[in-house]
């Protein structure tokens, strides 16, 4: 859907009116919704790809891109080159990898550059939301093109210093070169000069051959803040001092949409180092990304503040989600997805293919809430005075957050600098900035800086949590064990809860996260949506639905592979199909990740050509040792095709053990494969903690979990040591894809049919548990 | 006026001593590369070297601390080139890095005890620290690379 939204005068700065918007980000996703009164300014220099061999859906994000080298590049006369990152650093490298493209293009060399972190201002850089698995993937071209901007200035500059024709001299690992009267000179020379130069006209720019890449590709550059984490200087969120700077943590309604009815902050005053108790301003459920209200303890010191707020005495009203209750709530979404829903997708006839079919197998699958827990909890540091806003903080999208804290204190957004620090973790839960409102009303009210730390308690009780859901799927198979009939419904309560108030139905982002794109070549095809409402905060988690999709989907293809006794990996191949670009005509909105559908289709060679490479590099269909099972899943997310192999064994008491982990990825043209391996080890990680312990429930509407114990993570010594990740070689043509997201969704799956494997139990619902100690 | 020995400077508070220590480092001090996890001692980010041993400062009162020697990332090598902080580098170990603070005072300490640590010894003494971007695998090998020399 495309909708037009009109920019307020004011804000124009000369700009063009009206731009159009398409629903693909995650914040015009709410203003899409009609939720966000948020202002879109149109960006000084739209996306342009005229020469791109590819489009992508940046040019629709909320400000577009921006493609100047004046706003990204500066070059000192001493020749240090410094680049802006103007996306969030939470652990994917891509501070270092934008700017490494840009100077890959520009000829510099990577150890005379220094790269500067953005603020928050999406006029001057373009989109900055860190999300979606999008940054490479929008960022490879524009940032080739800034580079290539820059360069050509350069040699423009030393062209006419020189007075000889621009096409005889060339810019060379940090100097222009005239190779005919081997006359060279720096970058920092010729810095002056360039910047006079006029910017050229993108499309005349032309890209290095990827055969001369001297870092694209490769894999050798380490991520820039390496040694200062290693050495302890890193600035993350917390890490902000100030002069005067006040502490402050904030007790808040335990259960989503309650309210503050009294408080007594009595016992609290006296808490040495306690200096204030106050209220803080709350917005009614459904409250977006606004605080949740509550009350402030303002101390020396942020240990005094947790002590102080130990001591409160606080009468809350629970509200409408008093009720809340996961084991009831589970028999609801199970009950729900036995029974017709929304049809979302509809190809061929389901209900006559499952009645002819000689044997219908069915899954029914649920997966409960999850916490992000970042390593470093939601914190915030604001100062607030004279009008005007400085914020500190850890978010993934610094220009939403500074829409949202200009509106929130009712000042222009020019009056608000967001400062990105580096983030400790991320995962879709920084997306949301209410700790840095929380910050700002504070601040404001205080007159004072202030940092606003939640404690793990707050993270894990307040969190916009991952969607619960349940995942049935009907298969029918006819009597030569072929699948010709595939219904799924999904129910699960949607993101869009927490925008929109009533909202029960998954919205195109999240239909099209494995539901409607599910890519296997089935003649009656029918995916369905029933209701599910929403009773607390849900939000982006890494992967979103496609953590359910595919454990639901990537487990049934285990369950049919083991009803028609053939090979995991044969039964999957069978049911991809052909290779061919799926179509997803049927589909009303295919979403596609807000990709073009013709740079970034479904393409089942692709996905087979993972499932192929996993199992030679993988050793698919070894012998292991007796107790021990191999588990195979592939899934496409975030435009990118990724297939994981596990070995497991289970052991006399049901102890699992991850013995080995090979994960092939085809995310396209790449930049920094040594940071895809490290998203792919994690993301095994992640995605083993999410199948043996992750669970979030709920009871009288309040969060049961609260810190590591009762919410574990996967330890070292519990921990797949040996991933092993096949990265398929691409074409330089081929559009960059995601990794930040896409290696979780199919981890679960392969491990649960791995585990299927070695002892013969099918486990439908995570968390693992106690499941295999019976 | 309780008086402590930190990165080998005296330091002394005259607040509550039951302070935690985690708190006394990054808000009283500016001892910023201390990082806050969890406050309970489960995840290990603001593990702090106390004479030798790793210790957590979340749940250390600077009460407790007495006259120990405290040890904290910025104090473990004076050029940032520890063995640890070594191997650290040279295996690409941090993604988001948050943790990594907690996770080499973790393995400085183990290695002070135990200079040469197995496989398994090395498991055991980091698993007291939650990596959630899931470096493990770089984290168990970087341990086993200062321990045989970077």
């Amino acid at each position: 859907m495309i909708m037009n939204i009109i920019t307020s005068p004011n804000k124009l700065r000369g700009i063009e009116g009206r731009i159009k918007v398409e629903k693909v980000s995650r914040r015009s996703i709410l203003k899409g919704l009609g939720i966000v009164g948020g202002l879109v300014l149109a960006a000084p220099v739209m996306s342009r790809q005229a020469f791109a061999a590819y489009q992508t859906g940046a040019g629709k994000m909320p400000h577009g891109t921006v493609v100047d080298p004046r706003v990204f590049v500066a070059i000192a006369s001493d020749g240090t080159v410094t680049i802006v990152a103007h996306r969030a650093e939470m652990g994917t490298g891509v501070r270092t990898s934008l700017p490494l493209i840009v100077a890959e293009e520009m000829e510099a060399d990577w150890s005379r550059v220094k790269v500067a972190q953005a603020h928050g201002d999406e006029v001057k850089y373009g989109n900055q939301d860190t999300d979606g698995s999008r940054s490479t993937r929008h960022y490879l071209i524009p940032m080739r093109e800034i580079g290539a901007s820059a360069r050509t200035m350069l040699e423009a500059a030393a062209a006419k210093r020189w007075g000889v024709p621009v096409a005889e001299v060339k810019a060379v690992n940090h100097e222009v070169v005239h190779s005919a009267t081997s006359r060279r000179l720096g970058f920092g020379e010729l810095a002056a000069d360039a910047a006079k130069e006029s910017v050229p006209a993108v499309e005349g720019l032309k890209l290095k051959d990827p055969k001369d890449f001297r870092y694209l590709g490769k894999g050798e550059v380490s991520i820039v803040d390496l040694r200062d984490i290693t050495v302890g200087t890193a600035h993350y969120g917390s890490d902000t001092r100030l002069p005067g700077l006040k502490y402050a943590v904030i007790a808040r309604p335990p259960v989503t949409g309650g309210k503050l009815v009294s408080f007594d902050g009595t016992a609290a005053m006296k808490v040495s180092g306690v200096e204030k108790v106050m209220e803080v301003q709350g917005w009614p459920w459904p409250s977006k990304f606004q605080p949740l209200g509550g009350v402030a303890v303002i101390a020396r010191n942020t240990g005094a503040a947790i002590k102080g707020r130990d001591a409160l005495k606080i009468v809350w009203d629970d509200g409408v989600n008093g009720k809340y209750e996961s084991a009831a709530y589970r028999t609801e979404l199970e009950a729900a997805a036995r029974k017709p829903g929304l049809v979302v997708r509809k190809e061929g006839d389901v209900d006559a293919a499952l009645k002819a079919a000689d044997k219908v197998i069915v899954g029914e699958y649920y997966l409960p809430h999850l916490a992000h827990v970042s390593m470093e909890p939601p914190v915030a540091v604001a100062d607030v005075k004279d009008g005007k806003a400085e914020i500190w903080a850890p978010v993934q999208s610094p220009g939403g957050t500074r829409e949202d804290v200009a509106k929130t204190l009712g000042i222009p957004e020019e009056n608000v600098t967001v400062n990105v620090t580096l983030l400790g973790g991320g995962f879709g839960r920084k997306s949301k900035c209410d700790f840095a409102l929380e910050a700002a009303l504070l601040s404001k009210a205080l007159g004072a800086p202030v940092k606003v730390q939640w404690t793990r308690e707050d993270d894990v009780r307040h969190d916009f949590l991952h969607t619960v859901s349940a995942e049935r799927i009907e298969a029918g198979l006819d009597k030569n064990g072929k699948v010709i009939a595939w219904r799924h419904r999904s129910v699960a309560p949607t993101i869009a809860s927490t925008f929109a108030a009533g909202a029960a139905h998954a919205a195109p982002f999240e239909l099209g996260m494995g539901l409607i794109d599910m890519p296997f070549e089935i003649a009656n095809i029918q995916c369905e949506n029933p209701e599910a409402a929403a009773h607390t905060r849900i939000g982006w988690f890494r992967s979103v639905s496609n953590i359910p999709r595919a454990f639901a989907v990537q487990s049934m293809v285990g369950e049919l592979a083991h009803a028609t006794n053939r090979d995991q990996k044969e039964m999957l191949l069978e049911l991809i199909g052909s290779p061919r670009i799926v179509n997803l005509d049927s589909v009303k909105d295919p979403w596609n990740y807000g990709e073009p559908y013709d740079s970034y289709p479904i393409d089942t060679a692709r996905l087979r050509r993972v499932v192929e490479v996993v199992a030679d590099k993988g050793g698919w269909g070894r012998t292991v040792p007796k107790g021990h099972g191999l588990g195979i899943a592939v899934h496409r997310s975030f435009v990118s095709y990724i297939a994981t192999i596990v070995e497991v064994s289970v052991g006399d008491k049901g102890k699992l053990t991850v013995h080995q982990v090979d994960t092939a990825i085809d995310c396209g043209m790449f930049v920094n494969p040594e940071r895809i391996q490290s998203q792919i080890e994690g993301a095994a990680i992640m995605g083993l903690s999410l199948a043996k312990y992750g669970e979030i429930t709920f009871k009288d509407g309040k969060v049961q979990q609260g810190n590591f114990d009762d919410f574990p993570l996967v330890r070292i010594d519990e921990a797949p040591l040996v991933t092993n990740v096949h990265i398929v070689p691409a074409d330089p043509d081929t559009p960059p894809s995601g990794v930040g997201e896409p290696g979780v969704p199919p981890f679960a799956p392969a491990l649960v049919n791995a585990i299927f494997a070695a002892t013969g139990k099918r486990i439908r619902a995570l968390p693992i548990g106690k499941q295999l100690e019976t | 006026m309780i008086k402590m020995k930190i990165n080998g400077q005296e330091r002394s508070w005259d607040g509550d001593p039951d302070l935690p220590l985690l708190w006394f480092l990054r808000d009283e001090i500016g001892l910023i590369g201390t990082k806050f996890g969890c406050g309970q001692a489960f995840c290990g980010a603001c593990t702090v070297i106390v004479d030798k041993q790793a210790v957590r400062a979340c749940i250390t009162s600077v009460s407790d601390v007495g006259d120990r020697q405290v040890t904290t990332i910025e104090g473990l090598h004076p050029t940032g080139d520890h063995p640890v902080q070594k191997a650290w580098r040279q295996g690409n170990v941090p993604q988001c890095g948050y943790c990594q603070t907690g996770q080499i005072m973790q393995a400085a300490a183990l290695l002070m005890e135990n200079p040469k640590p197995t496989h398994d010894q090395i498991l055991e003494a980091m698993s007291g620290n939650i990596c959630r971007c899931g470096c493990y695998q770089r984290i168990a090998n970087a341990v086993q690379l200062a321990s045989t020399g970077v």
